[in-house]
């Protein structure tokens, strides 16, 4: 196969919709939405994250009629949910305003750390599930919770490789490809991406897509990071099908040993 | 005020209504001309939910959807977010 129909025929279907571009953008943290909307553009993204909050005469529903006509498809999140009820009613919310079954289901155990509370989490996932969303579960890097999500109905489940917002990387990144090697549903890599090697290593390790922000939107300069972040995860992808070498003990010459000059 | 004006809660802010419906005072609320079925009448769309009470009213129920006296409404849209 050559290298465009691999690129061409390598998109991430989810729910039976293709997206062609594995990098799924949030907005939060743009300080202006001309910045953002270059930003979604630099990215390639075709799915984009979004908060339900109340609405205001000012700012209206411009964010919404913004990614419409960016053709960008809206991913609502549950941010700023502490509890499962407070995170189905915010995805009934999402749904009803953005027309969409898709949940990005967060459920946060407290400000300090914004970790996912993985109880509340289940139980949300749960009921999301039974009301016919399709729920991209926001979890913590446990390989044995991200099987659980997949086996209760998660579309898709989203493993943090560090805080949200800390720029860390991938802290854990043996879990991540344990859970990757166990998982019957896409994995999505959310949280924590801090600079395009990150994510292109997100990829490597068999992520399905990653997912960020921050990384992005408060970046001296959105833009260029957002392409940085479309051509990592192209790479990542790409290195991840194409076979690394095995690592080795000790050097392996690449120039032939024989015919060498007597000097 | 308006004997026929009904106090309501909208977003954490008291506000006096004289809309006949669900339907009417979101459309007040949003300065948006809205169909029956609850969407803009130039045929763009609203992007925005209502509760009532903390349960999700549709689209389609806000015609003809009375407002009780004390109703607490919250009214969403997109924002910027992870």
């Amino acid at each position: 196969m050559d290298l465009s129909t691999t690129l061409s025929a390598d998109a991430l279907v989810i729910d039976g919709i293709p997206l062609n571009s594995r990098l799924i953008m949030g907005t939060g943290g743009a300080p202006s939405m001309e910045g953002l909307s270059e930003a979604l553009a630099a990215s390639g993204t075709e799915l984009t994250t979004v908060a339900m909050r109340r609405y205001t005469p000012e700012t209206g529903a411009s964010l919404f009629q913004l990614l419409h006509s960016q053709g960008i498809r809206i991913l609502p999140n549950t941010a700023g949910c502490f509890t499962a009820r407070e995170a189905v009613l915010t995805a009934e919310l999402g749904r009803e305003a953005l027309e969409t079954n898709w949940v990005k289901l967060e459920v946060i155990a407290d400000e300090h750390t914004l970790l996912p509370d993985s109880l509340e989490l289940v139980e949300a996932a749960e009921t999301l599930v039974s009301r016919g969303f399709t729920v991209f579960a926001y979890t913590n890097d446990d390989p044995v919770l991200a099987l659980r999500l997949e086996q209760l109905g998660a579309a898709v489940v989203m493993p943090l490789g560090a805080p949200i917002g800390t720029g860390l990387g991938i802290l854990n990144p043996h879990n991540i490809e344990l859970i990757v090697s166990r998982a019957g549903v896409p994995i999505v890599l959310d949280a924590g991406i801090g600079t395009a090697s990150d994510a292109a290593f997100a990829m490597e390790l068999g992520c399905d897509a990653v997912l960020l922000a921050t990384a992005v939107t408060r970046a001296q300069d959105p833009v260029a990071m957002a392409a940085a972040f479309r051509h990592a995860v192209l790479a990542g992808r790409l290195a991840s099908r194409a076979g690394r070498i095995p690592k080795r003990e000790h050097a392996l010459a690449s120039s032939p040993h024989d015919g060498r000059a007597d000097l | 005020m308006n004997a026929l004006a009904k106090t309501v809660t909208v977003n954490g802010v008291q506000s006096a209504t004289l809309a006949p419906d669900l339907l009417h005072f979101v459309a007040e609320l949003t300065s948006r001309n809205l169909t029956s079925t609850g969407q803009p009448a130039d045929g763009s769309r609203l992007g925005v939910a209502v509760a009532v009470n903390s349960a999700v009213i549709p689209r389609s129920e806000w015609s003809g959807w009375e407002l009780t006296e004390g109703d607490d409404i919250e009214l969403v849209t997109a924002v910027q977010g992870g």
